[in-house]
């Protein structure tokens, strides 16, 4: 079949990209070879229209044992001869086509990346963004992307630690799936994705190849439109019992010093872990296409290539080492084939019964080598100065308190996401330490020794679009927040990038702002970026009308507990300890949930932020859980004060007496969402100690009260009690669900 | 004494049982593979929890057939100590070592979160050293637990003392409720009418370390390991 500029268009290539593949082969590339191309240099794959902006982001480190974007993930010094890997990704197309399938194979790729490195997987921590919840079609995406990440998690036995769920109508068409794994490996183990060394044999393991997902990379850097159900090529299937027998070989075969290099086949399949591979080792590879085990007939090679069949690896192994490795996959029953092996030089040669159906260079393919790299124009939205003009002010202060706290109680964003979490098995592993501590970031013990990884997953997506370069400094500083409430350090980052076409000048503002505030402030909190990937195109549409998703930086933190002793919860734990804000008040609503849901108030700027305050409070706490001044700590974000003081209050059914500043609109005060501040609980034993530490520091700090033994009143009214607000915030999130 | 962690395809509770029987038990722990027959002379048998095959069919069912189950009901036949755990709760059911059967939870979900069960009885090995007055907060983790039998085989049981966790209030009140899967009376685990054989669906394991806040579950474990070395 001749292939012309048209075939390329259809493919999703650009004319000049045609030119380009010609001029890196000197030749007119064939049916097999255009494919390659198109998706190699797809969004997805190549970053095209991110990479220049990515590479501004900080990746130097102490910690960091891998190179940023060199390996399947982040891997960070966490001592004791052990390292950690970590990434966050996201599966949002496939699951707003496939909710059940799109979320599962969306676990069981950001897995793959970890164990493929040697980590065993100990966590697992999800971010979901959903549409308007009274949604019939919500509620089924709800349903199909938990129960997918559940059964597929929970078979591979890897606890769900932590996570977050937010909903705004800018998600009715496209949700956002962001998956994240944490894994634990011995230095020595740790397996690189290269190929190298002429003759070594390369080995296709798991799963039999099929059609699904074909061209997969290519739909996911396009929009959803009313036409993609037909377009959709067939989507990924999984299926977790495969990956775990997949996982357990794999870490079995590791120590037996048999691999060169290993790589999982997630976008782009063969393809992508051929040539990424080959161009880090500088070698080439020829790979017999009908070799490779194949789910039905008739398939075609240029399929092969490009499949997207879950549960799959490529393996380099040591010439002479062929034995003890196939016996080890033998033991899985997990099928374990020698497809090709490495040469000299850098082509990639497929073969097809001997015949050579393609020839391209490796490096051609890969980012940072040949793949392309744009510059896309970027304008401020006339929306982002109009935001600037809202204040307090234009907002009366509404009279009945009271129906606010229970409005926001009960708002699909911040109350219990119980109905969520329960059906993930959080408990797996038997080292997640926040079941019966509940703290703001997860807890994993890592056993046999005194530490502790904490994680989290966060960002406000209101506050982003608010202000990208504000909202996304938010996002890196509130993971910091919750990893230090807990009393863990913050060590590093991997980031999922959600934002809406790339060439809308107004998206790409958004993304370039997000990017330089992530910059500022992983700088302030010495966070390095780990990793992490890109999706464009999270939008809708609909009737000709493009609609971006509110941008999403979603940051996945890791921090490090050097002493268990220092987990701190968030939960206050006896009647007549004081309760204390570190931090500020201020006269702030701007783009809290209060405003945003309870007013109807949709525009106005980023709430209060400010770096170094920020970081200097952050280190404060960390000093008081150091020297054990405090009972609890929680910081202070959606839904404002009044929500995290309620959230400290539910674990033991304690209330608290309050009383706000005169200074501060009452409203401002306990529901709006300034930064930078966290609540804190202190024995009376403590106090003194505790008061003179803050005034030594020079970190403001106010009396708010005192924990109660069930009442909640704030200026001596009362708001209820625990019991029943309790109910409230836990229940009201299953009858949105149930409706019951 | 030693305990023998069986691992089929699919397991993932292994880990977890044997750090704790290993670690905070401080008792010898083999590994069987589910292709060997040999049980290496382990006093108790061990079955974790997990997605054996898959759960492919239903749970348990392709389990059954692995070489090392001939081994195990023998074993079992001959008076040894066997305990499922979840998923090994289900496997033992599927081979006809224990009465009954788990269905899909009544939610249609999955459910994980600790709840609270009552000891009925403190004769059998798993609860010799248990207060029957004492409610146990152990978690659970399961898609499919909802225990069933038929009324006469339910009566039997009743009458033999087969039945030996029920789901019960913090309080310790049996009441639907609490019943987290809708099993049949809140079962929450069985034994054989010879009493050596155990089922239960909550996770004793997850609940035994100190670091983890919870260790109601470790006086389950401990039971059974004082009464089998009493036996020895």
């Amino acid at each position: 079949m001749k292939v012309t500029v048209e075939t390329a268009r259809e493919l999703g290539l650009l004319p000049e990209e045609f030119e380009m593949i010609k001029k890196i082969l000197g030749r007119d590339p064939n049916y097999t070879e255009l494919s390659i191309y198109s998706v190699m240099w797809s969004e997805h794959a190549s970053y095209k229209n991110s990479i220049r902006w990515i590479k501004t982001l900080p990746t130097k480190g102490k910690a960091l044992l891998a190179e940023t974007g060199a390996e399947n993930a982040g891997l960070v010094d966490i001592g004791d001869g052990l390292g950690c890997a970590f990434k966050i990704e996201s599966h949002n197309h496939p699951s707003a086509m496939e909710p059940y399938q799109g979320a599962a194979t969306g676990v069981g790729g950001i897995t793959r990346d970890i164990f493929t490195m040697g980590a065993r997987p100990i966590a697992q921590l999800n971010s979901l963004r959903f549409g308007d919840i009274n949604l019939e079609k919500t509620k089924w995406l709800i349903r199909g992307v938990v129960k997918g990440m559940g059964d597929y998690g929970n078979t591979l036995g890897v606890p769900m630690v932590a996570g977050e769920v937010f909903f705004d109508d800018s998600f009715n068409t496209n949700p956002l799936v962001n998956a994240m794994s944490v894994g634990i490996v011995q230095k020595g183990m740790v397996v690189s994705a290269i190929a190298k060394g002429v003759g070594n044999p390369v080995y296709i393991v798991g799963s039999a190849t099929g059609r699904d997902g074909v061209h997969g990379t290519t739909f996911a850097s396009a929009s959803i439109t009313e036409s993609s159900a037909e377009e959709l090529p067939p989507v990924q299937v999984g299926d977790p019992f495969v990956e775990k027998l997949l996982l357990e070989a794999t870490l079995e075969v590791i120590p037996t010093g048999a691999l060169i290099g290993m790589q999982d086949m997630g976008a782009a399949g063969i393809i992508c872990s051929t040539s990424e591979m080959s161009a880090k080792g500088k070698h080439g590879m020829r790979v017999h296409l009908d070799r490779v085990p194949i789910r039905h007939q008739n398939i075609e090679p240029w399929e092969i290539l490009l499949s997207e069949s879950q549960e799959r690896m490529l393996i380099v192994v040591k010439k002479g080492s062929e034995k003890k490795v196939e016996e080890i996959f033998k033991k899985w029953d997990i099928p374990c084939t020698q497809i090709g092996e490495v040469t000299e030089g850098n082509m990639l040669e497929f073969l097809w019964h001997g015949e050579l159906v393609a020839n391209v260079p490796a490096q051609s393919l890969v980012v940072g080598g040949g793949a392309p790299v744009y510059d896309r124009e970027y304008r401020e939205p006339a929306y982002f100065n109009e935001n600037k003009k809202f204040t307090i002010d234009q907002v009366d202060e509404p009279g009945n308190l009271k129906e606010i706290a229970y409005h926001l109680i009960k708002h699909p964003n911040i109350a219990s996401k119980r109905w969520i979490y329960e059906q993930f098995d959080t408990m797996a592993g038997n080292s997640n330490m926040t079941i019966n501590f509940p703290s703001s970031a997860g807890v994993v013990s890592v056993k046999g020794s005194g530490k502790a990884l904490v994680m989290t997953v966060d960002c406000n997506s209101r506050y982003v679009k608010a202000d990208p370069e504000v909202g996304t400094m938010i996002a890196v500083a509130e993971s910091a927040r919750n990893i230090v409430c807990t009393g863990g350090k913050p060590l590093a980052i991997s980031n999922c990038l959600n934002f809406g076409d790339p060439y809308n000048p107004e998206v790409y503002w958004q993304f370039v702002k997000s990017i330089k505030g992530m910059s500022r402030a992983c700088e302030k909190f010495e966070t390095p970026v780990t990793g992490g990937n890109v999706s464009f195109y999270n939008q809708s549409s609909i009737g000709g009308k493009d609609e971006s998703v509110f941008p999403t930086p979603t940051i996945g933190m890791l921090g490090l507990m050097e002493n268990k002793n220092h987990h701190t919860t968030l939960a206050f734990k006896e009647k007549g300890h004081m309760i204390f804000l570190i931090g500020r008040s201020r006269n702030d609503i701007a783009s809290s949930q209060y405003l945003y849901s309870y007013h109807g108030i949709k525009n106005s700027p980023a709430p209060y932020f400010d770096l170094d305050e920020e970081y200097a409070v952050q280190q404060a706490v960390l000093e008081l859980i150091s020297k054990n001044l405090i009972q609890s700590a929680n910081d202070v974000s959606d839904g404002g004060l009044f929500i995290t003081l309620v959230e400290s209050a539910i674990p033991r059914q304690l209330g608290f007496d309050i009383t706000t500043d005169a200074e501060i609109r009452t409203d401002a005060f306990l529901f709006g969402e300034a930064q930078g501040r966290i609540v804190v609980s202190v024995s009376p034993s403590r106090e003194t100690q505790f008061i003179d530490h803050m005034i030594a520091k020079g970190i403001p700090f106010t009396t708010l009260g005192h924990v109660t033994k069930s009442e909640v009143r704030i200026d001596d009214e009362s708001y209820g009690f625990i019991a029943d607000i309790k109910r409230e915030y836990e229940n009201a999130f299953t009858t949105l669900m149930e409706g019951k | 004494m030693k305990i023998g962690v069986v691992i089929f395809p699919g397991t993932s509770g292994d880990r977890d049982l044997i750090h704790v029987f290993r670690n905070v038990l401080e008792q010898e722990v083999v590994e069987l593979w589910h292709k060997d027959t040999d049980l290496q002379n382990a006093d108790i048998i061990v079955i974790p929890g997990g997605f054996a095959y898959g759960n492919y069919l239903r749970p348990g069912a392709l389990a059954k057939f692995s070489p090392i189950m001939e081994s195990i009901v023998a074993f079992a036949k001959s008076g040894g100590f066997v305990l499922g755990i979840s998923n090994g709760f289900q496997i033992l059911c599927e081979s006809g070592l224990l009465p009954g059967t788990l269905l899909e939870n009544e939610s249609m979900q999955f459910v994980c979160k600790n709840i609270c069960i009552l000891p009925h009885g403190t004769t059998t090995a798993l609860t010799a050293s248990l207060d029957k007055n004492r409610p146990l907060k152990i978690p659970i983790a399961h898609g499919q637990g909802r225990y069933y039998a038929d009324k006469e085989e339910l009566a039997r049981m009743r009458i033999n003392g087969q039945i030996l966790f029920r789901y019960c209030s913090e309080d310790g009140l049996i009441s639907e409720v609490v019943n987290p899967n809708g099993s049949m009376e809140n079962i929450a685990g069985i034994c054989n009418e010879d009493y050596n054989v155990f089922g239960m669906m909550p996770f004793p394991e997850r609940a035994a370390d100190d670091e983890l806040g919870n260790t109601d579950g470790r006086l389950i474990l401990e039971s059974l390991i004082r009464f089998v070395k009493g036996t020895a």
